[in-house]
Order: structure tokens, then sequence, then C-alpha cells
């Protein structure tokens, strides 16, 4: 084994870590943004509102990230339409590509979270909103919607460091990310095990920081609840 | 739970399997996606000007090989840790890899050039690059020559295939690639190269293709003085004269 | 428009390509859903022992796995494993070359994912078996062995079949990495065929059909064995479990 290498590249690993850590927290919150009325649509009970959420979110949870990104990045531009729309600008950029498939793909999870985290809330604390006059779309925005986000929390801690793993796939879209990164350097180096548990070992502090991150969010979202 | 019994037979088998003993034969590795020098025929074969030359550099050595396939980020770790003997896979010989491993005498040699979409102006000098999207194979010497020479003025893009450039090529993401000239010259004659064109002369044209094997392996003498016999002999011109219609040597 | 293109796709040669990268895909799952539940069995006895140091070890491999990117640990174990396993090998006076091909290497990388997720799912449904049970079967003067294979795993195999089932379904998705180290599954085979074609999306949208029939299939396997492994349950507990896990 040969650790000097790891001296030698750890600014670009750290460079490549910070590709990671953007591409998780941006495409987090787009996943998010997408997947609160996508939950609203699923525990409304008209079929209408139910079919299409459901649609997604069964194909986006029944194939693999890996197939989404080449569906995305290489298969959309078969088609003179997209090349030619206002959008390309954004589309040619392998950066937003990744966000925007990260986002698509974690917003189909996260839906399915909420839904859960929506559907636990005890259902006297919806009466309570009722006594008391509450629109329903006050009810959602005051209470339940920040109840539920309480709720969820430990769950979509998880979810954010599965996205954590799944964005090591952006490598494959020429993205240098943290897995992107190691092996442009392995390319030079020939040193696949040196390199590969050097960005290891940062993948797992950046999940302890995640984790972190999430456990201080657990205790802000619940501290009103009683232990 | 039967599936579960016949999931672990086939683990064990396979595992059983991969014990392989090394042979006297020598067991020499190439891509396969590198047209026309290695790729994968319509039988499913490995063939192309790199495997017709190690071909004949076997039955010169009077030796029985075996022409393996093996992803190029792999191709030199694997033979150093002896997974094949000898890599003939249209190989740059380049210092980082000498640190690496040793190299025959050349057996083609090789330079860079850019191409892009016809009718768009590319301006391959170091000012009009600049700003534009440029992609590479990630480990080939093209790659490498973008980062060393080109990193502060162009926006890199790193594939692991070179199919994957010229994919991107067509999508329109790329303004441009870098490749090897002869491969390119392949593909731009083809069917799927129809649209693009070199761009600019060629250059880094020093780029000498040698075979690849293990630090101090008496294989290299031999090799080289099969080499010189197949380009004495003609049997290298007529293998030359399959694939290009002129001397790469 | 699009639905031209798929169906076009659909009845071309290629969907044989497809379907033989699937019997890969299948086959990967399977071998490493074997390994997996090894691993996972042997991870959660090692976090419940008290035996401090394989406590620990069980410890460090969850925390690992759930951290590392299964793309990289496929790298790892691929590019990384001959050296390690020829170094081990040579302590034992064994000096030829060891080598492991993409498929061992995907069903190693990802049976160790499995287990780690499986080790946690195993851990929860040991502790759910009533340790009444335990000193029942200890009274009637059962070996430590016996209690464990007759009277724990038939009752722990029942609560994890459902946590299991979806490890499952999320490793089947990950196979689709091995296609990086080339192992030539339904990924890696859409790929070889969009290389011929120049037709990414149609390919790529007929893999993901290919990858939802594969879900619903396993789903509806899965099902049926949770059906079954229930069959011996009193019909209070059943409609009870069903509403809960509803």
């Amino acid at each position: 084994m040969d650790w000097s290498v790891i001296a030698e590249y750890y600014p670009r690993l750290l460079e490549g870590s910070w590709m990671t850590l953007k591409l998780v927290i941006l495409s987090s919150i787009l996943g998010l943004i997408l997947a609160i009325p996508m939950a609203l649509a699923r525990v409304s009970e008209s079929l209408a509102w139910n079919g299409l959420p459901r649609l997604y979110i069964f194909f986006f949870r029944g194939t693999p990230l890996l197939i989404q990104i080449f569906l995305f990045y290489y298969g959309l531009s078969q088609f003179e339409i997209v090349r030619e729309s206002a959008l390309w600008p954004y589309l040619r950029e392998p950066y937003w590509c990744a966000i925007i498939v990260l986002g698509l793909h974690t917003a189909a999870y996260v839906a399915e979270i909420l839904r859960g985290a929506l559907q636990a809330i005890p259902r006297g604390e919806v009466e309570a909103c009722r006594v008391m006059g509450m629109t329903k779309p006050t009810m959602y925005r005051r209470i339940l919607l920040p109840r539920a986000f309480g709720i969820m929390m430990p769950a979509y801690g998880n979810e954010v460091i599965l996205m954590l793993k799944g964005s090591a796939l952006a490598s494959t879209i020429t993205l240098l990310d943290l897995t992107g990164m190691a092996r442009t350097i392995i390319a030079r180096t020939y040193t696949p095990e040196e390199i590969y548990i050097a960005a290891g070992v940062l993948y797992l502090l950046i999940s302890w920081l995640f984790m972190l991150f999430f456990k201080l969010l657990d205790r802000l979202f619940n501290r009103h609840q009683m232990v | 739970m039967n599936h579960w019994v016949k999931a672990g037979a086939l683990a064990i088998g396979m595992a059983a399997s991969t014990f392989a003993m090394a042979a006297d034969k020598i067991k020499i590795a190439t891509e396969g996606a590198w047209a026309p020098f290695n790729f994968v025929n319509e039988q499913g074969q490995l063939a192309g000007f790199d495997v017709d030359i190690a071909n004949a550099l076997c039955a010169k050595m009077k030796v029985e090989c075996e022409i393996v396939g093996q992803d190029w980020d792999g191709m030199i770790p694997a033979l150093k840790v002896r997974k094949f003997d000898a890599i003939v896979a249209s190989m740059s010989i380049t210092e980082e890899r000498l640190r690496q491993v040793d190299f025959t005498d050349h057996y083609y040699s090789g330079g860079l050039r850019f191409m892009g979409p016809e009718g768009k102006e590319l301006d391959t000098s170091k000012v009009g690059l600049k700003g534009k999207v440029i992609g590479a194979q990630r480990s080939t010497v093209g790659g490498m020559y973008l980062e060393d020479n080109l990193a502060d003025v162009v926006d890199i893009k790193l594939y692991d295939t070179q199919e994957a450039v010229y994919l991107d090529l067509q999508a329109g993401r790329l303004d441009g690639a870098i490749a090897d000239e002869l491969p390119a010259y392949d593909w731009l004659n083809g069917d799927n190269g129809k649209g693009f064109e070199f761009k600019g002369e060629a250059f880094a044209k020093n780029d000498k293709i040698g075979i690849a094997i293990r630090k101090k392996d008496e294989l290299k003498e031999k090799f080289n003085q099969a080499l010189k016999e197949i380009r004495a002999d003609g049997t290298y011109e007529k293998i030359n004269a399959k694939y290009f219609p002129f001397s790469i040597y | 428009m699009i639905s031209e293109v798929i169906a076009d796709g659909l009845f071309e040669g290629f969907t044989g390509q497809l379907l033989a990268g699937t019997v890969m895909t299948v086959k990967v799952t399977l071998a490493a859903t074997f390994v997996g539940i090894c691993l996972g069995l042997l991870g959660a006895s090692a976090r419940m022992s008290k035996f401090k140091p394989a406590k620990y070890a069980g410890d460090a491999y969850v925390g690992f796995i759930r951290g590392i990117p299964e793309l990289l640990i496929i790298f790892l174990i691929y590019f990384g494993s001959t050296r390690l396993l020829m170094t081990i090998a040579s302590w034992f006076g064994y000096n030829e070359y060891i080598e492991l091909s993409p498929f061992i290497a995907g069903v190693i990388a990802l049976g160790l994912t499995f287990g780690g997720y499986a080790t946690e799912v195993f851990r929860g449904a040991f502790l759910a078996v009533h340790p009444g049970q335990k000193e029942a079967a200890s009274a009637l003067g059962m070996s430590k062995l016996r209690i464990f294979f007759r009277i724990q795993l038939p009752q722990v195999w029942r609560i994890a079949l459902p946590g299991l089932g979806n490890l499952i379904l999320v490793l089947m998705k990950d196979t689709a990495l091995i296609s990086v180290i080339g192992l030539e599954e339904l990924t890696r085979k859409t790929q070889m065929v969009v290389t011929a074609t120049r037709e990414p999306f149609t390919w790529y949208f007929t893999a993901a059909v290919m990858y939802l029939s594969l879900t619903v299939v396993t789903t509806l396997i899965l099902r049926y064995f949770e059906n079954r492994s229930r069959r011996h349950e009193r019909p209070v507990a059943r409609t009870m479990k069903a509403a809960g896990g509803a």
C-alpha cells in the first residue's frame, strides 16, 4: 500500500466531497418540494388525485437509479424537441441533470414517508383543529404538516443518507463528485485500494455529519412533544 | 425455500471457479471498445488490429495465446496482479504508465486530434478553445492531455467509454471532443460519424503505442523479437492495410 | 411519438439481448440475497453477543455499510480484492493468481450491503421473540443450538420476512450498479444495445419497464411467502397484524 498518494491527492478528494454535498443538498430540497403536493394528493380520498402520484411513485421506486439517470441524461437528447427547448441549456449540463434526477428519485420516497407521517397524526389533533374552525389549508399549513415533519424526521434523515450514497452514480455522467474524483485520480495513479478507502472514509464522515444534523432537526421539530 | 438452495449452490459453484489456475499459455488482454483496434465483432469475439497483431506475434513466438477482454480502467491493475500477462490494447507508452509496468517497442504510432460537428467552427488553439465544453475518455492520453494542458480554459468532461463521448457529441452537449486520430478516423468514416469532422491538425504525434507487460518480465524481449520479424516479413503491412490505407507504424 | 418509438423497440431483435441480461440480473440478485441473509444472521448474532469484540465488529459493519455508497464498495471489491486475496493465500503457501469475476465481486459487494441492512432486520426480529419461549425451551432440556434452530429461527424468519422483502427489492435495483465493472446484466446489455442503435431513450425506457416487471413479480412472490408464513397464526392475530401493516 502506498498511502502517500492520499497526501498528494486529498485536496482533489475534498473538492469531490464538496460536489457530493452540493448534489445531495440541492436534490434533497428539490425532492422535498415535489414530495409535499404528492403526499397531500396521496392522502386525499379522491381517486383522480391519487392516480398520478401513485404512478410516479411506482415508476421511481420500481426502477434502478442508474437507469433513471441514463434515461434522463442520454435518453432525452434523443428527441430534437428537447434539444431545441428553452430548458436545454440546463439539461445539457450533467450537474443539473444529476440534481434533477436525484431530486425526482428521492421525491417518490419522501412522498411515501410524508404520507405515512400524515396518516400517523392522532385523530384527535385533526378534530381539535376542526372544532376551532380552521379551514383545511390553514390546518395543513399550521398544524398537520409541521406535525408530520416531526414524525417523519428519523425516516427522512435515513432517506437523505441513502441519497448521499446514490449521488455516487453521478460519476457515471462525467460529474466529479467524490466517487468521480476518486476514479479520475485512480486513472492516473493506479492505486485503487488507497484512493477508494480514502473516499470511503470521507463518505462516512459526511454521513455522520448528516446524521448529526437530522438529530438536531428532530429535536427542533419535536421540542413540544412530551417524552 | 428451494430457490435459496439453488442460489447457494450457484454461489458456491461460482466461487470455486474463481480459483483459476495460471496456465502455461500467454493471456493477452484487450479492451473491445476501441474500433478498429479492438472491438467485439458480430460473432461476439474480440477482433481488430490489436487482436490481429497479438495473434501474429504469438504465431511468431510459437506459443499458445488466449485473448481476453478487460475494462480499460482496470487494465494496468489487473496486469500487475497477473490476471493476464500482456496488454495489447492500443496503450500509449507514457511516463506515468512506465512507473507501473514495462512496455515493448512500439507497434504503431498515433496522435491526438480534435473533432466536432460539421459546419460549426472550432478553433483548436488554446485561445480559441476558451469556454468550450470538450469531452474525452477518462484514463486515455486525450483525457490526460485535456487535464494537463487545457484545464484552465475549457470545461472538461471525462467519460467511462469512448462510445459515451460520441453519444454526447451527437446529443450536442459537447462543443468538441479530443481523441486518438486513428480510431476517430474509423468512426468519422462510418455511419455514426456522419455530420462530424476533424478540427485542426493532429498533434501530440509522438504517441507511441506498445505492449504492456509486468516489470522485468522476460516476455518483453520475446515480443520485441517477434515484432521485428513481422515487420520484416510483411505480415505487419498486410494487417495495417486491412484497416488503414496509410502506414500507421 | 414516444409510444411509437417504444413499440418499435420492443419488437426488434435486440430484445433478446435484454432478456439475456434480465436472466443475469435475476441470478445475481438470488446469489447476493443468499450471501446477504447469511451475513445478516451473522451480523445480528454478533451485535447481540455478550462478547464485546464481536458486538463492536457487528456495530462497525452496520455503520460502514450505511455510510458508504454501494458503487464504491463494488469498485473496492473488484479492483482491490485480488491483492488482498493473494496476500492472504500466500500466508497459506498458495501463490497462484486469484481473481474475482465481475459476478462474484458484485455478489460479494451487494451481499455485504444486504447483510448490513439485514443485520438490523434480524436483530429486531430476534428481540421480538418473547424471551419466555427460550426459557421454556431450556426448561424442557433443549440445547442452545437446538433452541436457536427449532424455536427462535422459525419465528424470526416470519417476523423478518417483510423487512427482508424490502431489502430484496432494493438489492434487485442495485444490481444495475454491477454494470460498471462489466457484468452483462440488464443495464450493461442495454448500454450495448444503445451503442449499436443510438436510441438511448427507447432502450433505457424498455429496460425500465423490465425492471418494473421484475419488481412486480418479486412483490407478488414475497406476498405469497408472507401469507404462507402467517398460516399458523390465529385469525384474530392475523387481522390485527394486517391492520397494523396497512
